[in-house]
């Protein structure tokens, strides 16, 4: 991780960096003072970028699809161009009308209906993980390392149908583009990427028989009569394990930090179990991991601001879920909140495809941990002993957690 | 009570066929389907107002 030759941030209104360590650790209140004094933020970096922080400007921004291009979904200093309207990773990547036509294909996967037949897997591998915390002697453990992380990583590897073994290379995969993008890639060899590893995959399911999994149906699926190319099905795999991972393991981890200091939330989904909807929505809405952004397609105002063509855009979806505007009591977390239209899934057309998948699994991963671990405590009462991911998805990388014995350290 | 549903706008978040399954399903691609045709039985009023309360794209509007 190289965040420490970042320049530092004189003021987040007109120079921030949301790839900064400060930002990492202070992102909640940085929105707060930004949606006060300077809803729309503006910074040089990344050759021109704009981070607006009022729930109806993200939401304008997002259902904007005829000024703002998807071609570009990951600010960095590398800007891609001219690849729309599919881009590298559809249809996250992708503009209308071809957006629409390849999330189609997804979509039946993704539904309700048939992401409930992964519940039961995703409960096994969430025991067999707890199982292993509680093995040892050691009363703290690390939840995001230890439990978080590895709950997403082997039910989208069972869904692809990919030995569960690789998850391991997933989250370097994933280190590299979601936290540290355009760095650090010299000297790295093309047998060390994600496209080489799905090259590898494609190439070899190709020659052997069709299996039932997500990666068989990407091979017979069609669009428009015609069977996808490599490159279409890389991309979406790619998507699949990029975007299904790590905004998951962030918002288990940052809903465990969240239990781990009130014991009173903890208390009371255990007395009232038909809370447990309600208060993921709300786990969602106050920690919501995902940050998008757009490419400006053209010269287009964004509240009082004039953004250029070409311009980045981010839509920190958790800003806007934090705007009294629109949320009673926005920076309070209500855990029977009753009217809670969050964004945590973003809004319009890209809507996350695997909300139903990550709310399953978030889910299923308190329910199991609460079950076995009614009673936990942060381990260090320093906050820098819990560490937060840099740049667009936001959550607890180290949650050193002390596990309790009915209240009594063990 | 009716239940005032817009297909163009929803994007299948899905918050209204799980906080209020009596009165909404969910199709083959996650989109909302309603599930009641004209006045909202009296016991799910509160589920369908919950429904619209939740919906982020502001599909589901309630016409007491």
């Amino acid at each position: 991780m190289t965040t420490t030759d970042k320049a530092p941030v004189a003021d987040w209104a007109t120079d921030f960096d949301h790839t900064h360590p400060e930002y990492a650790a202070h992102a909640p209140e940085i929105w707060d003072d930004l949606r006060e004094r300077c809803p729309v933020a503006h910074s040089d970096r990344f050759g021109g970028i704009w981070l607006p922080t009022r729930h109806a400007d993200v939401e304008a921004v997002a259902r904007d699809t005829d000024h703002y291009s998807s071609e570009g979904v990951i600010a960095s200093p590398f800007k891609p161009e001219g690849i729309a309207p599919r881009g590298y990773a559809p249809p996250i990547t992708s503009d209308p009308p071809f957006h629409a036509e390849a999330r189609r294909l997804l979509l039946p996967a993704f539904a309700p209906k048939a992401i409930a037949r992964w519940e039961g897997a995703t409960r096994e591998a969430c025991r067999e993980l707890v199982d292993d915390v509680l093995a040892g002697d050691a009363r703290v453990v690390d939840a995001a390392a230890d439990y978080a992380q590895h709950i997403p990583v082997r039910v989208i590897a069972e869904m692809l149908g990919v030995p569960r073994e690789d998850g391991d290379r997933f989250r370097v995969f994933i280190h590299r583009i979601m936290e540290t993008p355009g760095e650090g890639l010299e000297g790295l060899s093309y047998e060390d990427t994600l496209d080489y590893y799905l090259n590898q995959i494609i190439e070899s399911r190709r020659a052997a028989p069709p299996q039932d999994d997500l990666i068989g149906y990407l091979l017979e699926a069609e669009m428009e009569g015609q069977r996808l190319d490599n490159e279409h099905i890389r991309g979406t795999i790619a998507l699949l394990i990029i975007a299904g991972i790590d905004t998951t393991w962030s918002a288990i981890g940052a809903s465990l930090w969240h239990l781990a200091q009130h014991p009173e939330h903890r208390a009371r989904l255990r007395a009232e179990p038909e809370l447990v909807p309600f208060a993921v929505e709300e786990l969602l809405r106050f920690y919501a991991p995902v940050t998008m952004a757009r490419i400006a397609a053209s010269e287009v105002d964004l509240g009082d601001e004039h953004v250029r063509a070409r311009d980045w855009v981010l839509l920190p979806f958790p800003a806007a879920n934090r705007d009294p505007e629109v949320f009673e009591d926005a920076d309070r977390f209500v855990i029977d909140r009753q009217r809670n239209r969050h964004v945590a899934f973003g809004v319009g057309i890209h809507r996350c495809l695997g909300s139903n998948l990550a709310r399953m699994e978030l889910t299923v991963a308190l329910e199991e941990w609460l079950a076995r671990i009614p009673e936990f405590e942060l381990a260090d009462p320093d906050p820098t002993a819990v560490t937060w991911s840099t740049g667009q998805v936001r959550g607890p990388r180290q949650l050193p957690i002390r596990i309790l014995d009915h209240g009594d350290p063990v | 009570m009716r239940i005032v549903y817009d297909r163009d706008a929803c994007q299948g978040h899905g918050r209204c066929y799980s906080l209020a399954p009596a009165l909404f399903d969910s199709d083959d691609e996650g989109y909302a389907v309603v599930l009641v045709d004209g006045d909202v039985p009296v016991e799910h009023e509160q589920a369908a107002r919950l429904a619209a309360d939740n919906c982020p794209e502001f599909a589901i509007g309630i016409v007491e």
